[in-house]
């Protein structure tokens, strides 16, 4: 993780909306269990951070849970669904996994990377696309698939990926949002 | 037809509000256990029931109630284990997207019998959606005056919380996601102490599947007796069976025990047989940590008999010629797939998750997914098959928690049952580039 300058640091400020979904979730531990919070305030702040966790995001995080930043880059580190980079604005996450390689999930991921011109993990120029991997998601009686934001994507095939990436071009795709609303 | 306990209501429209599911007679096992039962006896008709956790190990779920640790002034916590991420299972998925009040209701009538006031959903992150549909399911359970204080006027309180997981396969082992659930890594803490004894916030602590926590309403509205008189010998009751790979219907079936495998496999009512009329050439049973058998052993066992959806009955030969019925997760390949490939995406799959606390496991699954990787794409020597094995037994029993056995069975076994494949793989690197071995036993000579 790069070095934060002091300037930097701290300088990550919350939407009120946020910030009263943080609210609503800490009264669901007892007093002083509060970290317990941690997993999803990230998954939250990570949805409004454009898709990923900058170290002046969780600072704020760290500060808003009273814990220290340590306790909160060592569980960002930990967990897949945290991006320490920045992400496109669709991040696909392809399963590749048994079952789903069965039903051809690498011929599809060879696919979108050709289709995209990225390597996993990269992103496309125009910021649009992340091609991530993914292992098992629960989804491997409906292969191969793919999540984007909060949905599932499943029996794919190359054609519906040609269309969900003009859907997505065109601005038609809904991420889905962590927030309960 | 198979009997259906727990998806009974699962295709009625409108089954996730808290109206119809009541109106389909929800609710009513809190209403008997609150009103007509106590504690106790709710525990006793689970044992009564046979239960066994439907998580993957099988253990006795009235017993495992029974070791719950109840020191006077400490809270007690019940956790639902909804982190479902070993491969091939996708059941828990289908009970929490379509009878969120089932679990619901389970978890309240679970929570009356161990005398716990909170209790948590742990789920996996990538289940967003579903979060939600818990969550609206609870607020409706709520305003109803099924969670909260005094419910239905007893003594008994309780409040029941989700809470998201971030990708990790290694919460899904119970201590694991105890660490998780207090904002931590999921790193598995060290036995003893059990969870039982001191688990979350150090408290005394109950982890249970979503299927096992939803088999306690049946149990509690018919008795435990109903439930027994289900299924075959010490598999009680019925089970969710994922099933994925090369057949006709994928699918969650709920099959009562003891149902033949073939029958699974084959009959239209299950999988509706292999697909494109392939020839089947292996299942793994219990999801990906499950050792493999190939056809002839999967349909029955090495004594000749006929293998059972059942404990006993996968298991019956040992890891010798069994495997185990684990999470239900059923795995069917069929004659084209490939073995060593096979192999290689499971051991990416465990290395990629192991979380790296214990050596064994986490250089081991390095080096299985190093050798595996090799083997697979041409670069394989002949000793490499047995250092495959000599890695696996190096890993298994060796880690604090069974994530390691679960990287090294699948290998083992795989090396047992079809060593020629692999041998195949050193002796015509090129060929086993173009195409696969087919049946193993079977395959034209090369
Ligand atoms: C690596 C690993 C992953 C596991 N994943 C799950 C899981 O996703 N869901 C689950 O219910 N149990 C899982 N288990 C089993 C749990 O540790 C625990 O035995 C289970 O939740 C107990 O519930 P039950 O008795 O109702 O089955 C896993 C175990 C290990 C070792
Ligand atoms: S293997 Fe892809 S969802 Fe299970």
């Amino acid at each position: 993780m790069e070095a934060v300058s002091t300037k930097e640091k701290n300088q990550a400020s919350f939407s009120p909306e946020t910030m009263a979904e943080i609210q609503r979730l800490l009264p669901r531990f007892p007093e002083g269990r509060q970290k317990s919070a941690l997993l999803r305030i990230l998954h939250l702040v990570q949805e409004e951070n454009d898709g990923w966790l900058s170290t002046a995001v969780m600072d704020r995080v760290a500060e808003i849970l009273n814990i220290q930043p340590i306790e909160v880059y060592e569980v960002a580190t930990f967990y897949t669904m945290y991006n320490l980079k920045p992400v496109g604005k669709y991040l696909l996450e392809v399963c590749h996994t048994g079952p789903c390689a069965i039903e051809g999930a690498e011929r599809l991921l060879e696919y979108l990377k050709q289709k995209l011109a990225i390597g996993i993990g990269e992103t496309t120029t125009d910021g649009l696309f992340t091609l991530k991997t993914v292992e098992c998601m629960g989804a491997c009686g409906y292969a191969p698939m793919m999540q984007v934001g909060e949905f599932y994507h499943e029996h794919l095939t190359e054609a519906k990926i040609d269309r969900f990436l003009e859907d997505c071009r065109a601005g038609k795709v809904a991420l889905g949002t962590w927030k309960l609303g | 037809m198979s009997r259906k306990l727990l998806l009974e209501h699962a295709e009625i429209p409108g089954i996730t509000t808290y109206e119809v599911y009541r109106r389909q007679g929800g609710y009513r096992a809190v209403e008997k256990a609150l009103k007509e039962m106590t504690p106790e006896s709710v525990l006793d008709e689970v044992k009564i029931s046979g239960l066994r956790g439907r998580g993957g190990a099988g253990f006795p779920t009235g017993m495992k109630w029974s070791f719950l640790a109840k020191p006077e002034g400490i809270p007690r916590y019940l956790l639902c284990n909804a982190d479902e991420s070993e491969p091939g299972t996708f059941k828990d998925r289908l009970l929490m997207e379509r009878l969120p009040h089932l679990l619901i209701e389970g978890m309240i009538a679970s929570a009356y019998a161990l005398g716990c006031r909170t209790a948590y959903i742990y789920i996996r992150g990538e289940y967003k959606w579903i979060v939600k549909t818990l969550e609206r399911a609870i607020a409706e359970a709520y305003a109803n005056g099924w969670l909260g204080e005094r419910i239905l006027g007893t003594d008994f309180s309780f409040d029941l919380h989700v809470t998201p997981g971030a990708g990790a396969y290694i919460c899904g082992e119970e201590t694991a996601l105890i660490e998780s659930l207090e904002g931590k890594r999921g790193n598995p803490r060290l036995k003893p102490p059990f969870p039982a004894v001191s688990g979350l916030w150090n408290s005394p602590t109950l982890v249970n599947n979503v299927e096992s926590l939803c088999a306690v309403v049946p149990i509690v509205n018919e008795g435990g007796e109903a439930f027994s008189a289900i299924g075959i010998g010490r598999s009680t009751g019925t089970k969710l069976i994922s099933a994925c790979g090369n057949i006709n219907k994928p699918g969650v079936y709920e099959i009562e025990l003891g149902l033949p495998v073939e029958e699974f496999i084959y009959s239209d009512e299950y999988c509706g047989g292999i697909k494109n009329g392939k020839q089947l050439k292996a299942v793994v049973p219990g999801g990906s940590s499950v050792p493999i058998l190939p056809a002839h052993l999967i349909l029955k066992t090495a004594a000749g008999e006929d293998r059972l959806m059942s404990y006993e009955s996968l298991a019956e030969g040992g890891f010798v010629s069994g495997s185990m019925l684990g999470s239900g997760g059923f795995i069917v390949y069929d004659e084209d797939q490939c073995i060593v490939r096979n192999t290689w995406n499971f051991s990416r799959f465990y290395h990629h998750e192991s979380c790296g606390q214990c050596s064994p496991c986490r250089e081991g699954t390095g080096w299985l997914e190093k050798v595996l990787h090799r083997l697979e794409h041409g670069h394989g020597r002949m000793h490499d098959i047995d250092l495959l094995v000599d890695i696996s037994k190096k890993i298994e029993g060796n880690t604090i928690c069974p994530l390691g056995d679960a990287a090294a069975w699948p290998v083992a076994s795989a090396v047992r049952h079809f060593r020629d494949e692999f041998e195949w793989h050193v002796r015509e690197p090129q060929l086993s580039q173009q195409r696969n071995f087919g049946l193993a036993r079977e395959a034209v000579a090369v």
